[in-house]
């Protein structure tokens, strides 16, 4: 078991090495950092005085391990836009980001996995049927378009929800969360329906499928042929077989809710690292963007981590197979 | 009065092309503590019979007429509240039949607390007697199906089936997923354990070795009807309907000589929406009649065929 958990968080690091290894190319490919750090007007001799001073003129792999090191201790360097360090800028930014990621993602999870088996155990049902054509438009529709309707419905016509913003924060020790007042959450329903939707309908249709899947396997009959109630069977036997594929999927998915709350963040104009992300692509803002990859990149790797962790729980399997092959 | 009692049991399917008759007037009994073996090729029917007595028939399957008594109660309708308790059923193929992602302790002590009123304690104690009885290690009621061999969870299914003392036990195709070796190691197991309990089992098959070893009567199979029933000695050594004959004649046996080749019946057996008028068999009889076209026989002294009729 140790030596499986050691052997991914292997794996990982050398993931994360190798996201930081295009964090920080993208210095040196997009544009001249010491120009980019000075303006056009500086003279070659103060160009030079910077790039020995920096670091610059050191061979690459020092410079990236230099950059590796000060990333371990949170140094991502200083915007060029703002002069602020590029940590501080995501430390105050992140809550907004994880919060609003996080409320998606659980909706997304629990509406998902309930409608999915919904639809699953009662598939020719009415509702069912309805749900699952209404879950259509749920996968094609692209965000920003069912962001702008939502604003359009709740914001703008029925006026029950702000249109953009997060506000009702309370800082707590440097996080400020906008989960204690009703004004954080009335501002932040809008947001995390437009982000999780996509996912939603997702895990919705995947959890069907698998459950229509697993309903139709021997020891499901087997199990009926004991005399087990068919709510004991689907929610005791079969609810957990359909939970194993789907959360690779579920992970994978939550991942790219952190990764791409950037369009969500823009139509709401909600204060995330999503938002601080386009600003910087706009301005070649190359730290803020390179933290952004890797700030990306670590949450990508630690949901595999937990996804590949969850696997061992749920799956006996898993286990003797990892011993067997290992050992 | 027998344990089992099934009268013209029929089963159909309506489909789109109309409707299917995949079970035709079935009719047989078992004792409490005989084995009775249901044989014929695939599609006769077999294991139609077993899921609509275990009421497991896949929609939009139904029965549509007939009855099915136990001890006298009728059973049609009320397939639930006999369904584990008082039918236990085994299926082919024990790598697909347990839970993956349960122990076996896990899935027993469930079966026995959901038809018994009993304690956690009482139900492991019973869990573990059920795993001895089946001749395996009562400590290893903590592991997965998949820490199992394929006879050693055929014998768990067992377990399980039986977990909660059904009066019948029907066994669709036990062995056939399973070496030769353990085959009869598991028939011998659960023709004991019926023996033992008194308890009255269907045994699909069409493995006419597994027939001869395990059962005390047979009941053959065709499109859906059963066509001859009676002692398996009698069946297997002097077959009266022309199918089984057929039957029996194409079975390899130790004495037959490896230089001719292996009888066949002509033919094969019709599918369900083309079932021929008067015998099902008639097309594929040596021994056919202008009757056996017209008008379908009547089961009358274990077998359902004009020609032995006329003999007598």
């Amino acid at each position: 078991m140790l030596s499986i958990i050691l052997s991914r968080l292997g794996q990982a690091t050398f993931v994360l090495l190798l996201v930081a290894l295009v964090s920080f190319s993208m210095f040196r490919f997009v544009g001249d950092p010491a120009s980019n750090m000075l303006g056009q007007e500086a003279s070659q001799a103060e160009r030079e005085a910077l790039k020995d001073r920096i670091g610059l003129n050191d061979p690459l792999p020092v410079q990236y391990a230099r950059f590796v090191g000060n990333a371990l201790q949170g140094d991502f360097g200083l915007s060029y836009r703002t002069r602020e360090p590029v940590a501080d800028m995501i430390a105050s930014r992140l809550p907004a980001t994880l919060e609003l990621a996080l409320v998606s993602a659980l909706m997304a999870l629990t509406m998902g996995v309930l409608l999915g088996v919904y639809t699953a155990i009662n598939r020719n049902g009415w509702l069912a049927q309805m749900i699952m054509s209404t879950s259509l438009v749920g996968v094609s529709l692209p965000t920003f378009l069912i962001g702008v309707l939502l604003i359009w419905v709740f914001a703008v016509e029925l006026s029950w929800l702000p249109s953009f913003g997060r506000s009702g924060t309370v800082d707590i020790g440097g996080w400020t969360t906008g989960l204690l007042t009703l004004d954080g959450w009335k501002s932040l329903v809008l947001p995390a329906v437009t982000l999780g939707l996509y996912q939603m309908t997702l895990i919705m249709r995947l959890v069907r499928a698998e459950m229509m899947e697993v309903l139709r396997q021997d020891f499901i009959k087997f199990a009926r042929a004991r005399g087990l109630s068919e709510r004991r069977v689907q929610f005791g036997h079969a609810l957990k077989n359909t939970l194993v594929p789907v959360i690779t999927v579920a992970g994978l998915q939550l991942g790219s809710i952190v990764a791409f709350a950037i369009i969500t963040e823009s139509v709401f104009q909600w204060p995330g690292v999503g938002l601080m992300f386009i600003n910087a692509v706009y301005y070649v803002d190359i730290p803020v963007m390179s933290a952004y990859l890797l700030l990306v990149g670590l949450v990508f790797v630690v949901i595999n981590l937990i996804v590949d962790l969850l696997y061992l729980a749920i799956d006996p399997r898993i286990k003797s197979k990892q011993v067997g092959a290992g050992s | 009065m027998s344990a089992l009692e099934v009268r013209d049991l029929t089963v159909e399917f309506p489909t789109r092309r109309g409707v299917l008759r995949a079970l035709d007037g079935v009719s047989f009994d078992v004792e409490q503590g005989e084995i009775l073996g249901l044989v014929g090729e695939s599609g006769a029917g077999k294991s139609m019979t077993g899921a609509a007595l275990m009421g497991l028939l896949e929609p939009p399957g139904r029965i549509v007429g007939g009855s099915i008594h136990l001890h006298g109660e009728s059973v049609v309708g009320r397939a639930q509240e006999f369904r584990g308790r008082h039918f236990g059923m085994v299926f082919q193929d024990p790598l697909t039949s347990l839970n993956p992602l349960k122990t076996i302790g896990a899935q027993l002590i469930e079966t026995i607390q959901w038809h018994f009123n009993l304690g956690a304690q009482q139900a492991e104690l019973r869990a573990r007697n059920a795993l001895a009885e089946v001749g395996l290690d009562p400590d290893r009621l903590n592991a997965y199906p998949h820490e199992f061999s394929g006879g050693m969870r055929q014998r768990v299914v067992v377990a399980l089936a039986l977990s909660a003392e059904p009066a019948v036990l029907i066994a669709d195709e036990p062995t056939t997923a399973l070496d030769v070796s353990i085959q009869a190691q598991i028939l011998d197991l659960l023709k004991a354990l019926c023996r033992e309990r008194n308890t009255a089992v269907i045994l699909i098959t069409h493995d006419m070795g597994v027939v001869a070893q395990t059962t005390d009567r047979v009941g053959v199979m065709y499109a859906g009807r059963l066509i001859e029933i009676g002692q398996t000695d009698q069946i297997i050594n002097r077959p009266a309907h022309p199918y089984t004959q057929g039957l029996m004649a194409s079975t390899p046996t130790l004495a037959g000589d490896v230089s001719t080749d292996l009888y066949q019946i002509a033919g094969s057996m019709p599918r369900l929406d083309a079932i021929p008028a008067g015998c099902a068999f008639n097309p594929r009889c040596t021994h056919v009649m202008p009757k056996c076209r017209s008008e379908r026989p009547p089961m009358t002294g274990g077998r359902a065929c004009w020609l032995e009729a006329t003999h007598d």
